[in-house]
């Protein structure tokens, strides 16, 4: 009599350790779960946005498919980090030379209220060329960020203006249009530019 | 009793040279090296100032503040990235430097906003930028201006 009872609770046991298991799984990792944040970027052919490149051309992710692309976002009005990195990928793709000619280069804006197709002109105007400034309206630009997995926020500043929280990460992707890695911000150059030749080899592998 | 050098006249002829702002030694408190920051395209956007600040007494100094003829509000920020990649800034408030110890104002971390710019910073030309301690010192440095795409003291 006494055993069965013991066996009772351990069966309830091992079904309420499953069945917290189960519930813990559909919150966390099943369907049950929130979008998770700082996951990888959708392939460039499942994404669907309309934007305007600094020339005034319309944009979209089949202008990047056929050759490898590195792209971030950004804004024209950050003093810090957006330099920061315009220069950095300008470096890198200094050290790359030719082979930076094979890729697209896009910087997108994540603040279109502010950042025109002039100033996004103006803006990429003083770093490397190869680097193309996307610009268009909010909602594209927020199907952009979704795409990619990318976040931004508009955050009030003392002085009365605005600042941008971002996503500032260098996101890479094949030639393909798939997802291939990306560079975080501070990462030192000699992880950068393998990376960058990574993402070139793939399109060069597709090609032969 | 804390001292503290004044560098912006020496910094400033040496500017003037074609020089960059030198490491300045000496018996004083607190030394500024390394100044520089970027060109503006106008005056609507912030701009950046970058530095080390050297605390070579024995005595913590504190930082609380800047002043500069070229912005209406310098503040001190820094920016931070979190594991998601991404990246925010805000005032870091009052910076203790500890005897012996430096900070360093570089991309992505303390930087000098310059906000409401009061003309913009062209290429070539320097500013000067004040710094305020708790007990009523201060370091003027003059910060040489260098390209919007500049990366670091030395470009
Ligand atoms: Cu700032």
């Amino acid at each position: 009599m006494r055993r069965r009872a013991i066996l009772g609770y351990g069966a309830a046991g091992v079904g309420a350790v499953a069945l917290m298991l189960f519930v813990g799984w559909w919150q966390v990792d099943g369907p049950g779960g929130p979008e998770p944040v700082g996951q990888r970027p959708v392939a460039l052919t499942e994404m669907d946005f309309r934007l305007t490149d600094h020339e005034g051309n319309a944009v979209g992710p089949e202008t990047l498919i056929g050759r490898p692309t590195m792209a971030f976002f950004g804004f024209t009005y950050c003093p810090d980090v957006c330099p920061t990195t315009l220069s950095d990928i300008s470096g890198w793709l200094d050290d790359l030379g030719d082979e930076a000619d094979e890729m697209n280069v896009v910087f997108i804006t994540v603040d279109p209220e502010r950042d025109t197709v002039e100033t996004m002109a103006e803006y990429v105007g003083y770093f490397h060329p190869a680097i193309r400034g996307w610009t268009g309206p909010e909602e594209q630009i927020a199907r952009v960020a979704d795409g990619f997995r990318a976040t931004y926020e508009r955050v009030p500043t003392e002085s009365g203006d605005y600042t941008m929280n971002h996503s500032a990460s260098v996101f890479l992707f094949a030639a393909s249009g798939r997802f291939v890695t990306m560079i975080d911000y501070h990462e030192p150059r000699e992880f950068a530019v393998p990376k960058i030749r990574r993402a070139l080899e793939e399109e060069t592998e597709g090609a032969t | 009793m804390k001292k503290y050098i004044l560098t912006g006249t020496l910094a400033a002829l040496l500017t003037l040279g074609g020089l960059s702002v030198p490491a300045l030694a000496g018996p004083e408190d607190v030394v500024v090296e390394n100044a520089w920051s970027r060109a503006s395209i106008g005056m609507n956007r912030p701009g950046a100032a970058y530095m080390t600040i050297r605390n070579t007494g024995d005595e913590p100094v504190t930082l609380i503040g800047l002043t500069t003829p070229l912005a209406m509000m310098p503040e001190i920020h820094e920016t931070k990235t979190n594991a998601e990649g991404v990246s925010s800034m805000s005032p870091a408030g009052e910076i203790v430097i500890a005897p012996g110890e430096s900070i360093a104002l570089e991309p992505g971390g303390l930087h000098a906003m310059l906000m409401r710019l009061q003309e913009p910073m062209t290429e070539g030309d320097t500013f000067p930028l004040t710094l305020l301690f708790d007990d009523g010192g201060e370091v003027t440095v003059e910060v040489p201006i260098l390209g919007i795409a500049a990366r670091g003291p030395e470009d």
